[in-house]
């Protein structure tokens, strides 16, 4: 299709004007986003994940995540009759290149994608000694790359393993929520390319969001709950062997 | 650099975060807190036998104290970026007091203690010295030269104030390094109230210990007689601390154990294959029983002052030897399962790296020489050839 | 404390001090030197919400996007979405399959993504695994096409094959 920029502006007046606000990338935040009236969280259904890897993929080409770290990534599971405490996990690559090989069908089979659980009462930003990294307005943790020591007090903290030391800018490096989209009206990487819709950005905050009836009407659960940390990424259909 | 792993670990847990340098770091705050600890008891509790290594173990700590803040340093993402830690303190972490902990102690007890100490001997040598020591010296008075005897039992009795502040605060001082780990929720295998109390008596026992040896070693060196009352009593603190320490440590593995909760399968796994070597070898068989016993036996039966000598000697040795791989299996051991409990990776020290292992000899070297630079400047004993050591001599009769 | 030396008896409680009062001079003047160097290192947009840089958080917001979203897309290829809303792939959005494409959006004239190669972007979901949801459509891409690639009888943006020869009115959804 040969559109020129030209033509796009002028097929969509008000498509393309918050367009060229995204592309701009300006320092501020969108005018019409208010830190106060949201709080973020994500909802991962688990009966919908098919491993494919999309969201890893998406996430590292969006945030320019290094190889070998992940800010998303996807575990297998595997659990046999009674080992419920005890499952075969696997993650290789993160799952970005997707599970090519199948495993073991008998048993209990599953995805489970993983990522920064935005904790309300996080111990990550708890134990951080100089205030790199805190829970913004909006409910997203996110790290000051240009305040933070490296110290990874934080990556010790963090019960889920979602973060690590970026070797490019030798500081906390971790998942934001794609800080950057949702703050201009679009929905985070990870869940723009999960085919299945099986990741669902929700806003706690915004009575209008389908998040509340979800939460309603089915058993969610968090990762991790006897940690108290106020997990945000509610899971549905979640196996208790996950962990 | 591919990393082995057995089992699970979440993706981002395969790499290690903290490295040798951090198992230093609680090393040598233990040192600096059990010289400290050691030296504050002849003052506030008059043990005059261990008088003759007063002096040793102040700067003792204050040479270590010195060093304790490289290794963090060097470990650091951002080292430019650490005067942070004081301009804006995150009041809710463990780690953001460390600063004010440090300098408390550096500042208000170690310096001003050793300087009160000192400050006779300081302001004669500005009289007696020559060039570029006098000036040192000279700078060091403070440019204040008044030494009446009111002034001097005023210093007295500051500095004995100062040491009873100073016990609490190297209590402090490491029983904090005890709380960063042991407030780590996420991590089962530092998560423990007890960390902090384990972390103090074992820092007393690291430091007695590396006073002991100093001592004999600095004795030796000076071609002086050790003062073997002095070492009978240091020995004797040492087996008892030890003793505590040890429980303690019991007592944490004992409750792990019979609880058994979810995390008992994987590290005890882990201690049976990873840390076999470094905690039950190294630091629970050859670092704890054996200095026990052999302190033990000293209790029990008599030897020779020069048997006693050596068992002191070795058993001093494997202390040290046992705490530093009690720090290793803390912080290293922490890191190596995974926090879903499913599985290991494994840490590979490198050499001449930032974090690796000659830094690490470097820093372990660095607070000798800086105790070497110290003795120099400060004696911390009556020189032989001057006044004979007018006290020492009553203490070998003793003897 | 150990040795005696010989000192003037002065009794006045100054000079018996004076050492003292020197040493808290140089502490209140580091402390002071602390202080005023706060004031001025410490960002000024530090504790404006909580214990943090304010200023991060719009540097956070500020990272340019790199995928573009679906809303964007549809506005030009329109023909697509009539074309995928009437098969089993509607619900999909454009940079599942497509890639991050902001760039392209910019810019479509002389940004032109490249065309997915089929045989491996369809095999990422449909290829068979026993974790996968049992509803999900699967296969064994050896047995099922025999090395073909999957757009020889696929349409990837209508892929039931019956659905491509119906008209178009003829969608389920």
């Amino acid at each position: 299709m040969d559109i020129t920029r030209r033509r796009l502006l002028a097929l969509l007046p008000a498509a393309a004007v918050a367009w060229e606000f995204v592309r701009a990338g300006t320092p501020e935040l969108s005018p019409n986003y208010k830190t106060s009236d949201h709080w973020w969280g994500m909802l991962i259904d688990i009966t919908e994940c098919i491993g494919c890897g999309s969201c890893v993929r998406a996430c590292a080409q969006e945030n320019d995540v290094p190889e070998g770290y992940y800010r998303t990534w996807i575990e297998r599971y595997h659990v046999t009759d009674y080992a419920i405490e005890r499952p075969h996990v696997e993650s290789p690559n993160g799952g970005k290149d997707g599970f090519p090989l199948d495993q073991d069908p008998s048993g209990k089979n599953f995805f489970v994608p993983k990522l920064c659980n935005h904790c309300a009462d996080s111990p990550c930003t708890q134990v951080c000694p100089v205030g790199a990294t805190f829970v913004s307005p909006d409910g997203v943790v996110l790290v000051d790359k240009n305040y933070c020591l490296g110290c990874r007090y934080c990556v010790q903290a963090c019960p889920y393993g979602c973060r690590f030391i970026n070797p490019k800018t030798n500081t906390a490096d971790k998942c934001t929520l794609c800080y950057h989209r949702i703050t201009k009206g679009l929905t985070t990487a990870c869940a723009e390319v999960c085919p299945t819709g099986a990741r669902q950005l929700a806003d706690l905050k915004n009575p209008k969001d389908p998040i509340h009836e979800y939460l309603r009407t089915h058993s969610v659960q968090i990762l991790k709950p006897h940690m108290a940390t106020g997990a945000k990424v509610f899971y549905n259909g979640m196996d208790g062997s996950v962990r | 650099m591919q990393i082995p792993v057995q089992g699970f670990m979440y993706p981002n847990e395969v790499e290690l975060q903290w490295s040798v340098l951090i198992v230093l770091y609680p090393f040598i705050t233990g040192l600096v807190a059990g010289a400290f600890i050691l030296a504050s008891l002849e003052r506030v509790f008059r043990v005059e036998a261990v008088k003759p290594t007063y002096r040793l173990a102040l700067l003792t700590a204050l040479s270590f104290l010195l060093v304790a803040p490289l290794p963090l340093q060097l470990h650091l993402g951002h080292p430019e970026r650490s005067l942070e830690m004081y301009l804006t303190p995150h009041r809710s972490s463990a780690m953001a007091m460390f600063g004010f902990v440090y300098l408390w102690y550096l500042m208000a007890v170690l310096l001003l203690e050793i300087w009160l100490d000192y400050r006779c001997d300081i302001v004669v040598k500005s009289k007696t010295e020559k060039g570029l020591p006098r000036l040192i010296y000279k700078i060091l008075t403070l440019g204040s030269d008044v030494l009446t005897e009111r002034s001097l039992r005023i210093d007295e009795r500051l500095g004995y104030f100062i040491t009873l502040i100073g016990i609490p605060s190297a209590f402090l001082l490491h029983g904090y390094v005890g709380f960063i780990f042991g407030s780590v929720k996420a991590n089962r295998w530092w998560s423990s109230p007890l960390m902090p109390i384990v972390f103090i008596f074992s820092a007393m026992v690291s430091g007695i210990a590396a006073v002991m040896l100093l001592y004999m070693l600095s004795s030796r060196l000076r071609r002086q007689q050790i003062d073997i009352r002095c070492l009978d009593k240091i020995a004797q603190d040492l087996m008892y601390t030890f003793i505590i320490d040890f429980s303690l440590e019991m007592l944490d593995l004992l409750q792990r154990i019979y609880e058994a909760d979810e995390s008992f399968r994987s590290l005890d796994f882990m201690v049976h294959t990873r840390l076999w070597t470094s905690q039950v070898i190294v630091q629970i068989l050859l670092g704890t029983l054996t200095p026990i016993a052999l302190l033990g036996l000293t209790q029990l039966f008599s030897f020779t002052d020069s048997v006693r000598k050596r068992i002191y000697a070795l058993a001093g040795c494997l202390t040290v030897i046992g705490i530093f791989a009690m720090r290793w299996n803390v912080v290293i051991g922490g890191q190596l399962f995974s926090k879903s409990f499913l599985g290991y990776t494994s840490y590979k020290m490198g050499f001449a790296t930032r974090e690796g292992l000659l830094t690490a000899i470097i820093l372990m070297i660095l607070p000798f020489i800086i105790l070497w630079i110290l003795v120099k400047i400060l004696p911390p004993w009556t020189d032989a050839e001057s006044i004979s050591a007018s006290e020492e001599i009553p203490v070998h009769a003793a003897s | 404390m150990r040795r005696a030396i010989p000192a003037p008896k002065v009794k006045l409680l100054f000079k018996d001090i004076e050492h003292l009062l020197r040493l808290a001079a140089v502490m209140l003047i580091a402390v002071v030197a602390f202080v005023v160097l706060r004031a001025a290192v410490v960002p000024k947009s530090f504790g404006q919400y909580g214990h943090y840089r304010g200023d991060a958080i719009a540097e956070v917001a500020a990272r340019p996007v790199a995928h573009a979203g679906h809303e964007v897309c549809e506005g030009c290829h329109t023909d697509v979405v009539d074309q995928k809303k009437l098969g089993r792939h509607a619900g999909l959005h454009c940079e599942v399959c497509h890639g991050p494409q902001a760039r392209h959006a910019d810019d479509p004239a002389s940004i032109k993504p490249p065309l997915p190669d089929t045989g491996v972007i369809c095999a990422r979901c449909h290829e068979a695994n026993s974790a996968k949801p049992r509803s999900f459509p699967q296969v064994a891409s050896a047995d099922h096409s025999g090395g073909l690639a999957c757009n020889t009888c696929h349409q990837p943006h209508r892929p039931k094959i019956q659905d491509q020869a119906k008209p178009a009115t003829g969608a389920k959804r």
